[in-house]
């Protein structure tokens, strides 16, 4: 009776532990770079682009990157959101009447889920030499779609499905086609949740770095088209940590105390978003 | 309505069916319906989303296919196995071999698993079976954020704190003190940049996968298979071991898979610590250079060299058969599960 008595206390201990531990992991990243990061930041950082010997110490900024993730970042959130809406919907019981169709849809989704960045970025890279492309903010937007793609599909069917049946059955009952249920019922319900994919999948896409390394390539400057390389902030954050100067070296873990903030500002806004929002929906 | 980071629910749920009305899946409407257009965009929207899910659909063969083409040159030249084995690398003198690369991947990921396994099923089966539902209101927020930070960042908090201590501290103590042991003393000075440092950061990154999964696996276990337990006595945790980690042994198992797929293809934070020197390494303090990292650090540069960049695509291809193929085995150990369930 005391061997059970102790075997259970043991691992309750180590479960607890392991908890611990795992949480402790997360506020010592968190701490960790807070603490190097704001030390480094200065208003010069978030309001300047490099000038000439930037990379050896002197004086600039990380706009060119705070600005090119923000493009890149918006525009793949764009591009997947316009896959992926349909692909959710293709997903819910009202189209895909044949389920093995629809399995394969979401399995394959599945897969492209676990395909790692750094393969999409060769994979963008290969499309853009078959399209003539140059590393540039298109390139970029495009292996930056593929990795957000499924995150977010995934999201969104998930939301998507948890719009009551009988709320679709009064839409259909009223002589509404599939279009205009889901139009007007299904995605209006489900608003605060699909935005919510949408943020979850631009914190991803603004915090890759192995998809854009060579489709977007890096630069000093602000784009000025698709066409023009633009740089990035875990770039940013990459380069001048293999740099040899410890000012330079300083700055990276500006540009990652900076990604850090940004990603989980996203992530705090979506949950606050869902909360506001969820107010109009039936309930 | 909240939207977790977790893949989907992968398990058997309650997932009611909508009677759409015959006519409406067939796209008939009454006569005035169809004058109105209506019948029209019911069409159109209808093939559209059925155009867009083929395509995307199709996109994982495509992907196979890109990266296939443009490494057959490469394999006309050398066979996939003196590839695979071989173990010299120098690209200007037409010698591709990945071996120190693959065992360079093997090492880390491997070694993430082991330390990352133990401490996440326990900490899943915390928050699936004893944590009150507020500490889980808690803790599971933290383990979503946990999943959303960069892999920069990661890899940059190991430059910070990891590398120094293994390098400074660790290192030595393990030289002084466990020289007998053969995976465990370094060979030579470490610099911290090294094998281990590359599995601490990893461990990190993929606890959020396993977790999230476990968990969900763990709690789809029916409360009454642990009630009978609990009825007849058994302590909670004899329920746990006796009922829950039985009954979920295939999900569970599914999400260590699934972890280990995404350890094997990340990239860029394994690449900041792992030191990437293309050697065997012959301990936890040598450094490796994971096939990730191969590709990231010599993609930009490979134009000039014939084959290179078939090379580094073949590379990509490998990890990608390798990270399908998991995803595959925990795909289908999780239908085996809802086949039986029905």
């Amino acid at each position: 009776m005391r061997l059970r008595c102790a075997e259970e206390l043991l691992f309750r201990a180590l479960m607890v532990l392991s908890t611990i531990a795992v949480l402790s992991g997360l506020l010592l990243i968190i701490a960790v770079i807070t603490v190097k990061g704001a030390g480094a930041l200065s208003l010069d950082m978030i309001t300047r682009l490099p000038t000439g010997g930037y990379y050896l110490g002197k004086e600039g900024g990380l706009l060119n990157a705070i600005v090119g993730s923000l493009l890149l970042g918006l525009g793949a959130t764009a591009c997947a959101a316009l896959l992926a809406i349909p692909v959710a919907l293709y997903l819910q019981h009202d189209y895909a009447g044949r389920r093995r169709w629809a399995n394969l849809v979401r399995m394959s989704l599945d897969l492209l889920w676990g395909i790692p960045s750094i393969v999409y970025g060769a994979f963008g890279f290969t499309i853009m030499l078959y399209l003539g492309l140059r590393a540039s903010l298109l390139g970029g937007i495009i292996a930056l779609t593929l990795v957000e793609l499924p995150i977010m599909a995934r999201a969104m069917e998930e939301v998507l499905r948890m719009v009551s049946v009988e709320l679709r059955e009064a839409s259909y009952s009223v002589g509404a086609t599939r279009w205009e249920t889901m139009r007007a019922v299904v995605v209006r319900q489900a608003l605060p949740g699909l935005l919510t994919a949408i943020l979850l999948a631009f914190g991803r896409g603004i915090g890759d770095a192995a998809s854009v390394l060579f489709t977007a390539g890096y630069t000093d400057h602000l784009p000025r088209s698709l066409l023009d390389p633009v740089a990035s902030l875990p770039l940013a954050v990459f380069f001048q940590l293999g740099t040899p100067f410890p000012e330079v070296q300083q700055r990276a873990y500006a540009a990652a105390f900076l990604l850090l903030a940004l990603v989980l500002l996203v992530s705090v806004c979506s949950r606050l978003l869902t909360r506001r929002l969820s107010r109009h929906a039936v309930k | 309505m909240g939207v977790s980071i977790r893949q989907g629910s992968r398990l058997p749920g309650v997932d009611a069916a909508p009677a759409v009305p015959p006519d409406r899946r067939r796209g008939e409407l009454s006569p005035q319906a169809v004058g109105s257009g209506r019948l029209l965009r019911e069409r159109f929207s209808a093939a559209l989303i059925t155009l867009v899910s083929a395509l995307v659909g199709l996109l994982t063969l495509v992907v196979i296919a890109a990266l296939f083409l443009r490494s057959l040159p490469i394999l006309r030249q050398h066979p996939l196995p003196e590839l695979v084995t071989g173990t010299v690398w120098k690209p200007l003198a037409g010698q591709f071999g990945f071996w120190p690369f693959i065992l360079g991947t093997l090492w880390v990921t491997v070694l993430a698993m082991v330390i990352a396994t133990p401490v996440c099923l326990l900490t899943a089966v915390y928050l699936a079976e004893y944590a009150r539902p507020s500490t889980r209101a808690l803790v599971r927020p933290l383990v979503d954020v946990l999943a959303g930070i960069p892999s920069v960042v990661y890899g940059l908090f190991g430059v910070l704190l990891i590398v120094p201590f293994l390098g400074d501290d660790l290192a030595p103590f393990a030289q002084r003190h466990w020289g007998f042991l053969p995976w465990l003393s370094p060979g030579e000075v470490s610099t911290g940049y090294c094998v281990l440092a590359g599995g601490i950061v990893l461990a990190l990154m993929v606890a959020p996968v396993i977790i999230a999964v476990a968990e969900e696996v763990l709690e789809s276990v029916p409360a009454g298979a642990r009630e009978a337990s609990l009825s007849l006595g058994a302590t909670k945790w004899e329920t746990v071991k006796h009922v829950s980690l039985r009954l979920a042994l295939p999900g569970l198992v599914a999400s260590v898979v699934l972890g280990f797929a995404r350890a094997f293809g990340e990239t860029m934070a394994v690449l900041m610590v792992v030191g990437n020197v293309a050697q065997s390494p012959r301990s936890l303090f040598d450094p490796a250079y994971p096939l990730p990292a191969l590709i990231a650090n010599n993609y930009g540069e490979m134009m000039s060299i014939p084959l290179y960049d078939s090379a580094l695509l073949l590379a990509a291809l490998m990890l990608l058969t390798v990270v399908l193929v998991f995803n595959l085995l925990a795909e289908a150990v999780v239908w085996a599960r809802k086949r039986a369930g029905q």
